[in-house]
């Protein structure tokens, strides 16, 4: 028995359609990005600690409210004037976590929470009518692109919102308590589109 | 619906948020209260008609507390400012 | 008969090729797309559609839109059947069925008409000084009076449509698509500005569909088609038909209901389509261009089918082609009924004559006599008579003040009566927004005054009556909307329309009558069959005031929110109360405007998305395996897992007996888990919990206490020290966010100094407790590097390894009083841990236990559950728990809370366990504790307390109990009473430590 790996499940591991590929030709498409490495990053942003961190991440930190910064397979969403969430890429998140805290030498504090949320990604041409039946961000292009990240409410979850590109297409970290919730929510929402171009 | 202008993130819808009741109460040194002093700083508030300063917390967000001058007639809020910031004066 | 006898041969906005089936009151009839279903009544002939609410007096079609008082019914059946629908905003569709409400056995032959023959005795607000004797008897009456009045039925079946809700920005929302709207559309659009603009029809133009206009040179209606072009083109402009802006709230926040499918048949809507769609929407800029709604006039017999407001008489003729009547009079105080005039005439209707309250010449009426159509100045209509149908009106000449009559009256036959009071701006939209009405008296109506919020008010909202007029404001309005919302638009001249001149209005509240008598019959609010008669009865008995008057009479509260009734109501009340209209004021306009389906407000929000149910990793499981569910907080938690056969009581001995005798399995990922870091971790510590956390060594686990600064117990849990400066708190599962968004608050607004950083973790880990003697036996099984033996894990020490492979915590913790283990793993791992160990623990003796399980084996340790025995007003030491209260620390929250005179004082409730004399007998909890011997009959009978917890124990094979006792723990052996509905049952106070109370089974 301790020679059996343990199996890791996503909160939608048990809904098949969760794990469809995102299609182009959809005016809307969904799929969960399970298990990406998350880490809960607080420290001083004025101070020395946030330089090291940027040396360890390899890009600095959003300077200012709701933005994302990032390379490679690593972003970094601001959540509040001393807090960001870093995302990597699934099974990175211990190494850069051990790096991390090396760079803050306790003048902060990084914590794994990966598992306490997954992440839906919404894509499409009427991605944004669908997320606006349940969120009421105003995400009009004029006001809010790639690159740019929001804590909010969907439907009667509570969410992390970041537009990764110009589809417009959209990760929702919600948490795993919920995420089934919100994911047949969406699912349901986004049916008067589904078939649209 | 209030719209409320979160210091950090901007104007967003009052869902968004949780009131925190008047601000700027102070917590009385402990040991030298009495306990009318005590009372008060628990449960006494002026609820005014018209300007009041109190506390909101963006709690949907980026869960920062902050302060609102709002009056409580029209609902218009005059100010926004941080914990850390004064009372505006002139409102 | 011919069918469709009463439509026109050609005009109309109506689609002629098409022919679209409807039934009323069981009838089959014809009609065609651009019918509503009053147009479709009207061209059938049918005059009769409804009874009144009250009196139930024959009613027809009176008005062509929302304003409608008249023209209820009862649309559609089953489950998509829709009480009090107003005929005039009904979109005809194939297949529509519909009734008339309010009558049986049916609207022509309706028994309820007794009540209008009983009219004096059932003024307004009889029913407060009759049917009272007997006393008793009340209650009967009222279900009578209930059942004789009254609107539509609500259907019984679940609602099988689908409503959906859309959050939506704009930088200008324009209310109205008339041409003040259009105008308004147009110049902001233009700029670039996000616009939105919703009309409640299904067609915009607004007055424009029926009127005859011109705009700069062209037909109004080739005007709106371009205009309308123009917008569709422009992608930032949104056109919301058939969508009404029903609310408008603070900081410019409206609601728009926009009917999607209402107008298609249910069974041709597509399925994913929503019924409605309840916009809500938060604009930069308001523009309210939301017209104007005509008045009627107050004479005698002013309700019968055939009397219409003069506006609605020429939509029916130019927007539906429907000849409303054979012969026709006009009654109006204002120049705007002679367009009806000249509708009429276009349509063959026979004009008997124009009754124009006006003395003096004005050029409409010089413009009549011309034509040869009879003018009678100075006149009004004083009564009207014909039974289910309008057949003849009474005339005679008014004074000089028009506050009576003066000479000889004479009839005229007509079967339509158009009547003009005059016009409203509809305010109701800028009166809900917080702005101040103002008066017009050279009007006669209340126009928007200051306005509170962004917003603009232009054309006949604003009491401009003149084409040219809500073209140039609705183009003002839009062009300064744009700029103040940051759109640059160049300066441009707005559509024109050519100037028309217009005579004064006269005023006329209330058309005088011979003798002023028989005010019980000049209706005011048609729909709830308020007369003037009943505004000078609240007057007289005192209820002077305007919202006194309209709750005692019901004016204004009906299903058209008086829309055409309330200025007559105030205009009379000032009469009564010799006050001007100005101030006697008007009542609290509410949203909605008009009518919102529940289902609309619902949204998605409905059955399985109603209350979002917060799962674990190991839910399937619980699910698979039968768990009966209880709610904790938003969790869904299994509280028992029966057996086949087994009930609550067996499952629930089943599992406690399982914990004791061998080893149990409880899923506790649902409490709260907050990681703190920093070099103020201890002081944070200190502060929150009422006990000292500066010797908690490394590894090690401590129980704490927190309270709220009045002393009284908020929440408990164990927090471990996991490094030098790393710290895990656990909350109770209900308090997670409430203890994390508690010691925000303080870091945030008092501690701004502390150097300590909190995160939730609650869901990052799953959490399996297991509990139970062979415990140890069931790890070793599944698999761990972890030293689990009694030196390795002592009691209250934390390990960190894995378990089955998978890298987990473990907890040497107990709330269950035996050997046990909470391993926490990354919730990604939490089923797998789950199946392994229960695999593991098969040959152990293995069960799943719930947390009614959890809660039992806990209240026979005598540990407290925060808000179960706690409920805000207990303190540590009510509790008996003065020994976590460490007085020597300078502050915590709550210290000084503690030393309050009422917290100190003697006789404060004490928790204390109860062991009743019947061990066979269980105390509900909650139950009342008296003194034994107590008389339960005096008033009141003095209580010590209530029953916190209580159980059936299955180790002791007796019942336990846990209260709040005054000065319980004084009361040591003493016996009380516990209070059931029907008997009292005695048991004695003593230890809540029912079992094992040495806890020498934890530390094994």
């Amino acid at each position: 028995m301790a020679d059996a790996v343990p199996v890791a499940r996503s909160p939608l591991a048990h809904l098949p359609e969760a794990a469809r590929e995102m299609r182009d030709d959809l005016a809307v498409s969904l799929r969960e990005r399970p298990l990406l490495g998350l880490l809960n990053l607080r420290l001083d942003a004025a101070s020395e600690a946030a330089q090291r961190v940027k040396a360890a991440l390899g890009f600095g930190l959003p300077g200012e409210p709701n933005r994302a910064t990032g390379e490679g397979g690593r972003s970094a969403l601001w959540l509040g004037p001393d807090e960001y969430l870093v995302v990597t890429e699934p099974g990175g998140e211990a190494a850069l976590a051990r790096s991390l805290a090396e760079a803050l030498q306790d003048r902060g504090a990084v914590t794994d929470v990966s598992d306490g949320r997954t992440a839906i990604e919404i894509a499409g041409s009427r991605a944004r009518d669908v997320l606006a039946t349940g969120c009421s961000l105003d995400l009009h292009p004029r006001v809010f692109r790639a690159g740019q990240c929001a804590q909010s409410g969907l439907a009667k979850a509570r969410i992390i919102l970041h537009q990764i590109d110009d589809r417009p297409g959209y990760r929702v970290f919600v948490e795993r308590s919920h995420a089934e919730y919100l994911w047949l929510w969406l699912m349901d929402a986004a049916a008067e589109y589904r078939a649209a171009t | 619906m209030l719209l409320i202008p979160c210091p950090w993130c901007g104007p967003r819808e009052e869902g968004e948020f949780a009131p925190g009741g008047e601000g700027h109460i102070r917590r009385p040194e402990p040991q030298a209260a009495s306990d009318q002093d005590w009372a008060e700083y628990l449960y006494y508030r002026t609820n005014p008609k018209g300007l009041h300063f109190e506390r909101w917390v963006h709690a949907a967000g980026c869960r920062r507390w902050f302060n609102v001058a709002r009056d409580t007639v029209t609902h218009e809020i005059r100010a926004v400012y941080k914990m850390s910031e004064n009372r505006p004066e002139g409102l | 008969m011919p069918p469709q006898p009463f439509r026109l041969p050609q005009g109309g906005r109506i689609d002629r090729s098409r022919s679209l089936a409807f039934t009323f009151n069981g009838r089959r009839y014809d009609g065609h797309p651009g019918d509503t279903l009053a147009s479709a009544l009207l061209a059938n002939g049918v005059a009769l559609v409804a009874r009144s609410f009250k009196y139930h007096r024959p009613r027809g079609v009176m008005s062509a839109g929302a304003e409608e008082a008249c023209a209820f019914v009862q649309l559609g059946e089953g489950a998509r059947s829709d009480p009090n629908c107003r005929a005039t905003q009904i979109e005809l569709f194939d297949g529509l069925t519909a009734a008339s409400l309010n009558c049986w056995p049916n609207v022509q032959l309706d028994f309820g008409v007794v009540s209008d023959r009983l009219h004096r005795l059932l003024p307004a607000g009889f029913y407060y000084k009759t049917f009272m004797w007997p006393r008793r008897g009340w209650l009967t009456y009222e279900k009578l009076i209930r059942r004789a009045a009254g609107l539509g039925r609500a259907p019984s079946e679940p609602d099988p449509d689908r409503y959906e809700k859309r959050f939506a920005h704009a930088d200008l929302l324009i209310a109205g698509g008339g041409p003040a709207g259009l105008a308004a559309a147009l110049a902001a659009g233009r700029t670039g500005a996000r616009v939105i603009l919703a009309d409640e029809n299904g067609e915009f133009g607004g007055q424009l569909l029926w009127r005859d206009a011109e705009i700069d040179g062209e037909p109004a209606l080739r005007w709106v088609e371009r205009s309308l072009a123009e917008l569709s083109s422009l992608p930032e402009v949104r056109l919301l038909p058939r969508s009404t802006v029903a609310g408008y709230y603070d900081h410019n926040f409206l609601t728009v209901l926009e009917r999607v499918t209402d107008h298609l048949s249910p069974f041709a809507a597509p399925t994913a389509t929503p019924r409605q769609r309840l916009w809500k929407v938060r604009a930069r800029q308001v523009v309210l261009a939301t017209g104007a709604i005509e008045r009627p006039l107050v004479f005698i017999n002013n309700d019968l089918p055939g009397i219409m407001l003069a506006g609605a008489a020429q939509a029916y003729i130019r927007r539906h082609a429907v000849r409303p009547g054979g012969r026709a009079v006009i009654f109006t105080n204002n120049d705007s009924a002679y367009e009806t005039v000249a509708a009429l005439s276009e349509a063959g209707v026979a004009i008997t004559a124009v009754i124009d309250a006006r003395a003096g010449d004005t050029a409409a009426a010089e413009a009549c006599l011309r034509r040869g159509i009879e003018v009678l100045r100075g006149h009004a209509v004083i009564d009207a008579s014909g039974g289910h149908a309008l057949r003849e009106v009474t005339v005679a000449p008014l004074d000089g003040s028009a506050t009576a009559l003066a000479g000889a009256a004479s009839t005229l036959r007509c079967d339509l009566l158009c009547v003009s009071g005059g016009w409203s701006p509809t305010v109701h939209l800028f009166s809900q927004s917080g702005g101040k009405l103002a008066f017009d008296a050279a009007s006669g109506c209340f126009i928007p005054g200051e306005s509170r919020q962004a917003e603009r008010s232009a054309g006949a909202a604003r009491g401009s009556f003149d084409l040219a007029a809500c073209l140039a404001e609705g183009h003002a309005a839009g062009l300064a909307a744009a700029r103040a919302a940051g759109f640059a638009g160049p300066d441009s001249p707005p559509p024109q329309a050519p100037a028309q001149a217009m005579s004064p209005i006269r005023p006329l509240w209330e058309v005088p009558s011979p003798h002023q008598g028989r005010r019980d019959r000049k209706f005011v609010d048609l729909q709830n069959d308020v007369t003037a008669a009943d505004i000078a009865l609240a007057a007289r008995e005192g209820y002077r005031s305007v919202e006194h008057t309209k709750r005692y009479t019901t004016a204004g509260m009906g299903v058209d929110q008086g829309k055409t009734g309330n200025l007559n109501t105030l205009a009379i009340l000032a009469g009564e109360t010799q006050g001007a209209i100005p101030a006697v004021g008007t009542t609290t306009f509410r949203p909605p405007y008009t009518p919102v389906t529940i289902g609309a407000l619902a949204g998605r929000g409905v059955g399985d998305f109603y209350d979002p149910v917060r799962k674990t990793p190991m839910s399937p499981w619980h699910e698979a395996r039968g768990a009966v569910f209880e709610p904790v907080g938003k969790w869904r938690r299994p509280l028992y897992y029966p057996g086949p056969g087994e009930g609550m009581e067996a499952a629930v001995r089943r599992e406690c007996l399982a914990v004791r005798n061998a080893v149990g399995l409880c899923d506790a990922s649902t409490l709260g888990k907050i990681d703190i870091k920093g070099r103020d971790a201890v002081t944070l510590l200190d502060r929150v919990y009422t006990n000292s956390w500066g010797s908690l060594a490394i590894g090690r686990c401590r129980y704490g206490l927190m309270l709220k600064d009045d002393g009284m117990v908020f929440d408990d849990g164990v927090t471990t020290r996991l490094g030098e400066r790393h710290y895990l708190m656990t909350t109770t599962s209900g308090h997670a966010e409430a203890v994390f968004g508690w010691l925000e608050e303080w870091l945030q607004c008092e501690w701004l100094g502390l150097d300590v950083y909190l995160t939730s973790v609650t869901t990052h880990w799953a959490t399996a407790m297991l509990a139970g003697p062979r415990a140890r036996e069931v790890l070793a099984a599944a698999g761990t590097d972890i030293d689990t033996s009694r030196a390795g894990s002592p009691y209250m020490t934390v390990r960190e390894g894995h378990v089955a492979g998978i890298p987990a915590r473990l907890f040497r913790v107990s709330f269950t009083g035996e050997l046990s283990f909470e391993i926490n793993v990354p919730a990604r791992y939490g089923l797998a841990l789950w199946e392994t160990l229960m695999a593991a623990g098969a040959a152990f003796g293995i069960e799943p236990i719930g947390t009614e399980a959890l809660h039992v084996l806990r209240a026979e340790k005598g540990y407290i559950v925060v808000g179960h025995d706690t409920d805000g007003t207990v303190t540590p030491y009510d509790l008996g728990m003065g020994w976590i209260v460490d007085q020597k620390k300078p502050d915590f929250i709550g210290k000084r809370g503690l030393r309050r005179s009422d917290l100190v004082r003697t006789g404060r409730r004490q928790l204390v366990g109860l062991l009743t004399d019947d061990p066979a007998q269980i105390i509900p909890e909650g139950s009342q504790i008296v003194r034994s011997g107590a008389s339960l009959a005096a008033t009141p009978v003095p209580m010590l307390g209530h029953v916190t917890s209580s159980y059936w124990s299955p180790a002791l094979q007796r019942s336990i109990a846990m209260a709040l006792i005054e000065g319980g723990q004084d009361r040591q052996g003493e016996a009380v009473e516990a209070v059931l509905p029907d008997r009292t049952l005695r048991a004695v106070i003593g230890t809540s430590r029912f079992y094992d109370p040495e806890g020498v089974r934890l530390h094994g």
